[in-house]
């Protein structure tokens, strides 16, 4: 069955890590949907969601390789964990003294914020779930959109420790000594 | 102490075990070139093409199990070495690539000879990184050398600019490596390994199908071990030859499109088949929604990814070879397969794949069978990609671990003489062969400027048969004899021979084969012996693509019908 999948990751803030992971996912002919980076608590280390779209086993494929790129410290398909997913869309909407007042009843019933004002134009901020910002925009439509942006879709699993928490007391950085014996790295098979 | 970048790398290099670079200079490397003559220790070996350095290196790194390390400038001679690291990629090489880069200030500028080439090899490389700062050095080294050769192979590439070479800095020796994200699984999982061992115990007709993974684990005798404890027969991949002794009576060939018809046969009718160290490539498998249909697998592997990647396993194992056929040994239960081994001992009367036929003109797989007595098997065979390539893995019986140097995965003409400069360079005290298509020699041809400048002991067979013969093939068999674009107009390959300053004879009858083989074994230094040979040989036993890999063509009888 063929759908979306988020995948999340943390990655090393290295350059040329996202080039590793687009390139990754083109080679193997998945279409990116979205892309979302930033900096997370921990220092040098960003987390990026990933919605592609695919059937679970191809999807699963591509998760391997990904771990595979030296600088993905993990990653994980949270799609089947009803995972929190948000995006963020700011809409530059154009907006007559006839129409303005419907538009802010639509903005509104969205809960999304007017951020500036201009005499023929409203910036509004969204978010939501990917679904409430495609209706917001269907909505907006017929006033004219100007110019807009949406972040793509970021998430969280709910609950405690996701794929990805990191425990406190436990080093994220498993530092190998160079003549040390390799040690057992615990399989996920 | 301070040193330069160019000091540290070779101190670095050095403390990883290096000993030789194949390399080519060029602006931005002369610093590099100024330092390493105080360095002794690496032996540097002069290439005629970038791409030459790339494919020795990476044969030095197959027949010695260290990592191969070449050299190579800025901006073309980076790009030169493009198809040697795609080559290494596919095949899963240890190779360190190291490239000059233009100053750091000129990056991003176009300057001269400036090219990005971490991005052009982010698909084909396990790891690279511009190094942009002298402090970085010696780790970046380290951390390379370290992907490389960790979990499953892979090359790996740093690009320094000319600046960084000069820098000085503090050299601490880094003998950390702090890559997080780097996690191979090297043992597989017990109760998986468990699963396997019940498995194999049940089995009714099961087979090994042993990889190129085994011989990069080193895995030899846990892999006879394994087969010899059960009586399991044992089918090679095309890059798994020589992992398993061919005259071994359990060994039944490799599968594949121009594998034995045994093999293919065995893997098709196989209740059980455990791929080791192996990825179910398309040239092994054929049509694979037809491949082996009746067989459970057991799939061992250090890439997860490769676990599902072309067909759904029954029990996927995750862990360097060596490692899960150690735990997977003590586990077995003694057993024997009389009736299936007879089984496929009649295929393999009734398919010889490997018999040469009577012949009056000059066969190449004569050719080949005579070098496998001359040498009574003991030597490196370095081959091109083609018919020749295909007759060198079928007619040769391989017995010795890495003792097949092919280039497999990407299939790249002109690896066999810079392969064989690297096999020889890697392994001096081993006879070396180098078969080579007509066509495939001519891409890499000056390299036997290297082999005489470095006056190495190789022995090559060139094939001529007048034609780009693999491709000439398929345009017989498959485009009903529409030649075009393969026949080669060829030149005197044994003046070509004596302009670069070796030694070369030229070979247009049987009765000359041997003794020109022994001629070429007696000489010290490079020797290259011309064969004329049947212009339209064709290589069989052929599974046409898409088919199913029972249906294969055989070498039609006198007759001229087809026997399946
Ligand atoms: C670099 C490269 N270009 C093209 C091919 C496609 N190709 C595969 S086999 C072959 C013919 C090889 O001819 P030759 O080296 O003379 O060997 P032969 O098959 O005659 O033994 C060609 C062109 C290839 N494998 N590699």
């Amino acid at each position: 069955m063929i759908r979306k999948h988020i995948l999340v990751a943390l990655v090393q803030d290295r350059p040329g890590v996202l080039n590793r992971i687009a390139s990754t996912l083109r080679r193997r002919n998945f279409n990116i949907e979205s892309i979302a980076v930033g900096h997370i608590e921990q220092p040098l280390l960003s987390r990026m969601t990933i919605v592609v779209e695919g059937d679970d086993a191809s999807v699963e494929q591509v998760r391997k390789q990904l771990d595979k790129i030296i600088e993905v410290i993990r990653i994980a398909d949270i799609t089947g964990e009803s995972p929190v997913a948000r995006e963020m869309a700011m809409i530059k909407v154009r907006a007559t003294p006839s129409t303005r007042s419907e538009i802010i009843q639509i903005v509104d019933i969205f809960r999304a914020n007017i951020v500036d004002v201009s005499p023929d134009s409203l910036i509004l901020v969204v978010t939501g779930t990917q679904e409430k910002v495609d209706t917001l925009i269907e909505l907006l439509r017929g006033f004219g959109i100007r110019e807009m942006s949406r972040t793509g879709t970021i998430a969280l699993p709910r609950g405690g420790a996701g794929p990805l928490t990191i425990e406190e007391n436990k080093p994220l950085r498993h530092v190998v000594e160079q003549a040390a014996p390799e040690e057992e790295i615990l399989p996920d098979w | 102490m301070i040193k330069t970048g160019a000091e540290i790398l070779c101190e670095c290099l050095i403390k990883e075990g290096v000993e030789v670079i194949f390399g080519f200079p060029g602006g931005v490397l002369l610093p590099l070139y100024d330092t390493l003559p105080h360095y002794p220790q690496l032996r540097h070996i002069l290439v005629r093409h970038e791409q030459g350095a790339a494919h020795a290196a990476d044969a030095y790194a197959r027949v010695t199990g260290k990592v191969g390390v070449c050299l190579a400038t800025s901006g073309p001679g980076a790009t030169n070495l493009v198809t040697g690291i795609a080559n290494a990629y596919l095949d899963s090489v240890p190779l360190l690539s190291i490239t000059g880069q233009v100053p750091t200030h000129f990056i991003g500028k176009d300057a001269f000879q400036e090219i990005d080439i971490t991005g052009i090899t982010v698909p084909i490389t396990k790891y690279n990184q511009l190094v942009l700062n002298v402090d970085g050095l010696a780790r970046a080294v380290h951390e390379a050398i370290y992907v490389a050769m960790t979990g499953r192979p892979g090359p790996v590439l740093l690009d320094i600019p000319r600046d960084v070479f000069q820098a000085r800095t503090e050299y601490i020796c880094a003998d950390k490596i702090d890559l997080p994200g780097f996690k191979p699984k090297l043992f597989g999982h017990p109760s998986q390994i468990k699963k396997a061992a019940e498995l194999i115990a049940s089995a009714e007709r099961p087979v090994i199908v042993a990889g190129h993974g085994v011989n990069i684990a080193q895995a030899h005798a846990e892999l006879k071990e394994l087969a010899e404890n059960a009586q399991l027969p044992v089918v090679t991949t095309f890059l798994g030859i020589a992992c398993f002794p061919e005259s071994h009576v359990l060994s039944y060939g490799w599968l594949g499109m121009h594998g034995m018809g045994y093999a293919n046969k065995a893997v098709h009718n196989a209740d059980l088949l455990i791929a080791i160290g192996m990825r179910f490539d398309d040239r092994a498998t054929g049509g694979v929604s037809t491949f082996a249909p009746q067989a459970r697998i057991v799939h061992i592997d250090v890439d997860a990814a490769e676990i599902g990647k072309n067909l759904t396993v029954d029990v996927p194992i995750v862990g360097d070879v060596k490692n899960v056929l150690h735990a997977l040994n003590k586990q077995l239960v003694k057993r024997d397969h009389i009736g299936w081994l007879s089984q496929l001992d009649d295929w393999r009367a009734q398919h010889p794949a490997t018999e040469v036929r009577d012949h009056e003109g000059v066969l190449p797989q004569y050719i080949i069978r005579q070098i496998h007595e001359a040498t009574k098997g003991d030597t490196i065979i370095v081959t091109g990609v083609g018919q020749a390539q295909m007759w060198a893995a079928q007619y040769f019986f391989y017995d010795k671990p890495n003792s097949f140097v092919s280039s497999g995965g990407l299939g790249t003409m002109g690896f066999e003489l810079p392969g064989a400069i690297g096999a020889k360079v890697g392994c001096p005290h081993e006879t070396v062969w180098c078969i080579a298509g007509d066509g495939g020699f001519q891409m890499t041809v000056q390299e036997l400027a290297t082999m005489v400048q470095e006056d190495l002991d190789i022995n090559i067979a060139v094939f001529n048969n007048g034609w780009l013969g693999m491709v000439r093939q398929w345009q017989e068999l498959i485009y009903n004899k529409r030649y075009f674009g393969t026949k080669l107009y060829n030149p005197d390959f044994v003046k070509i021979a004596e302009a670069y300053g070796m030694k070369g004879v030229r070979v247009s009858k049987k009765m000359d084969v041997r003794p020109a083989i022994h001629k070429a074994m007696d000489h010290k230094g490079p020797f290259l012996i011309e064969f004329v040979v049947e212009p339209e040989e064709n290589v069989y036993p052929f599974v046409p693509p898409g088919k199913t890999i029972v249906e294969f063509l055989e070498m039609p009888s006198p007759l001229g019908s087809l026997k399946k």
